[in-house]
This record gives structure tokens, sequence and C-alpha cells, in this order.
């Protein structure tokens, strides 16, 4: 019993250092939704799609990086001021290149993502059909 | 039967192929950082309240009066910040003049930091929400730009200086003033 003093004063003590990233509140909106549902919908959408650049394997909807919190303020105050979220996902990829965006656009270096399945495709269909109609010639023959 | 052996011989080759582009894959260096694509682009508009006692804020307007200078983000709560200072001071120290934003903090932080590691800075604007660190494509503290005389970004230097970054800082600073 008397080691729970020096218990609580030592969890008291360790969150301390380990908070040391800012001392800041979170901007307004970086943790609280729009006023209009419709908007806040859009928003969130968004945000799911845009990468957070701290930590950089989630959308600014899942992290908890403040400054994917200032990210969030920036998508919800820009919808609210009229912005659209093409022009919002625009205006960062002209900060932070396509890196920022999780929407994969075609562009000089990603077309053949796009182009290799339909020509894997079409050869697949190539293939297919001419194994069809040789397999379809022996029977018909052999009737 | 020569068919198949070929066959084989042509998935073996395949295999070998890809397992050589995985491992070369992995022995590249892994690049974390994210660019600014602001290179070459005008400062946006922003006017920043000073973040400490003393020294000015920082505004567009203050940047486009024909001096290139540097432009360094930082943060009183950033370790790598503390390891660039005196660096800093050298560039100063070689007649480069450095205006910097404090990312997310408090007037009482940012005086303890630059009482402790040094004030290298002519002006300070405190960003409370990343709002011009977001504007001009930065990622993270400490990050330092080339701005030149028509507040145009010319230089990104990302992660913290260190002495041996100190010749080509100076020598793009050089280049933004020509």
């Amino acid at each position: 019993m008397r080691a729970l003093p020096a218990l609580i004063a030592l969890a008291l003590a360790i969150p301390a250092p380990l908070a040391a990233q800012d001392s800041l509140p979170p901007a307004p909106y970086a943790y609280n939704q729009l006023e209009d549902p419709e908007l806040e919908e859009q928003a969130r959408e968004l945000m799911l799609t845009l990468r957070c650049l701290k930590c950089q394997s989630q959308s600014i909807a899942d992290s908890d990086a403040p400054m994917a919190g200032d990210m969030r303020h920036q998508v919800r105050t820009r919808l609210a001021a009229g912005e659209t979220p093409d022009e919002i996902r625009t205006w960062l990829v002209e900060r932070y290149g396509d890196y920022v965006s999780y929407e994969p656009r075609v562009t000089a270096s990603t077309w053949p993502l796009f182009v290799i399945p339909v020509v894997l495709l079409l050869i697949a269909g190539l293939i297919i059909r001419g194994r069809l109609t040789r397999k379809v010639q022996p029977q018909e023959g052999a009737e | 039967m020569k068919r198949l052996r070929m066959f084989l011989w042509g998935l073996v080759g395949l295999s070998l192929f890809l397992f050589g582009l995985f491992a070369y894959q992995l022995s590249q260096p892994k690049d974390e950082f994210v660019e600014s694509a602001m290179i070459g682009e005008p400062m946006p508009e922003f006017d920043l309240r000073p973040a400490v006692e003393g020294y000015p804020g920082l505004a567009t307007a203050d940047l486009a009066d024909g001096k290139p200078r540097l432009l360094n983000v930082f943060a009183s709560w950033c370790v790598p910040c503390r390891a660039e200072a005196p660096h800093l001071e050298t560039l100063r120290d070689n007649g480069a003049e450095i205006v910097a934003i404090a990312i997310r903090d408090r007037p009482e932080d940012v005086a303890a930091f630059l009482q402790v590691y040094g004030n290298p800075f002519t002006r300070i604007g405190a960003d409370d929400i990343s709002e011009v660190q977001l504007a001009i494509g930065s990622s993270g503290v400490p990050e330092t730009f080339v701005i030149d005389g028509n507040g145009v970004i010319t230089y990104q230097h990302i992660g913290d200086i260190r002495a041996e970054h100190v010749p080509l800082i100076l020598e793009k600073l050089r280049e933004a003033g020509a």
C-alpha cells in the first residue's frame, strides 16, 4: 500500500515528456465537424483520399498528427468558403505533388498503370479465342 | 518436349529478372522527403503576427523588397531545430538575412528557445495552424527556403542544416541575388 502514492506519481510523471510535440490547441476545424452535414460529408470523403505528410501511410482523416489536423482545418474551411473538393485537392497537389493525393491520376508517368491491364485483357481474350476455335474443329471432324 | 523445355527456361529467366528487380529496388535508399512543388513560384499571401515579443512578425510584403533571404521554418518543440541553430548563425555571419516562421508555438516557448539556442532571425512570424507552411509546400520542421528579391521561392532544404550544407545554401542565396 505504501507504494501506491509513488506509483501514482510515476503515472503522472510519464505523460509529460511523451507529450513534447507542441503546446498549442488543435486548429478550430481539426476535430470539429462542419455545421452543414452535406459539406461535412464532402469533407470526410476528401480527407480520406488525402495523404498525411507526417505519417505517410495514413490519410489525414485517420491521423492524429497536429499537421494532419491543420490539413483537415484547411479542407473544412475551404469547403465552407465555397471551394469544391477538386479545387482543394488541386491546391494541395500544386504544393506537394501527386504524393499528397491517394486518388490516382493519368499522367506522363502513370499511364502504363492504366494501359497495361487493358492490353493484358486483350491478349488474354485473343489467346482464349484461339484455343476455343482450335478445340472446336477436331470435334467437328470426329462427328 | 523441346517446346516445354524452352517454356520452362523462359519461366526461370522471368523469375530471375523479377528477383533481380526486387533486389535492386530493395537496395535503393528510401526517400522519405516530400519535396515542395512551389520552387519557382511566388510566396503566397500571408501576414503572420510576431511569434515573440521584441521582433516583428512576417508578411509577404517583407519578402519582396529586392533582397534575397533565407526563410527558416522551425518550432521550439522540434529537436533537430536545436541541432541546426549554430549553422543558422554561421549563415547569418556570412551575410545571409534569415527570417523565420514558428510552427504551432507559444510566445514564451519561442522566447525560451531563442534564449538558449541563439537568435539568427530578423523577423519571426507565428503560424499557429500551419497555414503558411501548407501554402508553401513544407511538410515538416525544420525546413529552409531561399526566397529571391521578388519574393519567389528558389530553393528548399529539407531537414536540419548541417555544417556541410552551409556552402550550398550560401551559393543558392547568391544565385537568388543575381
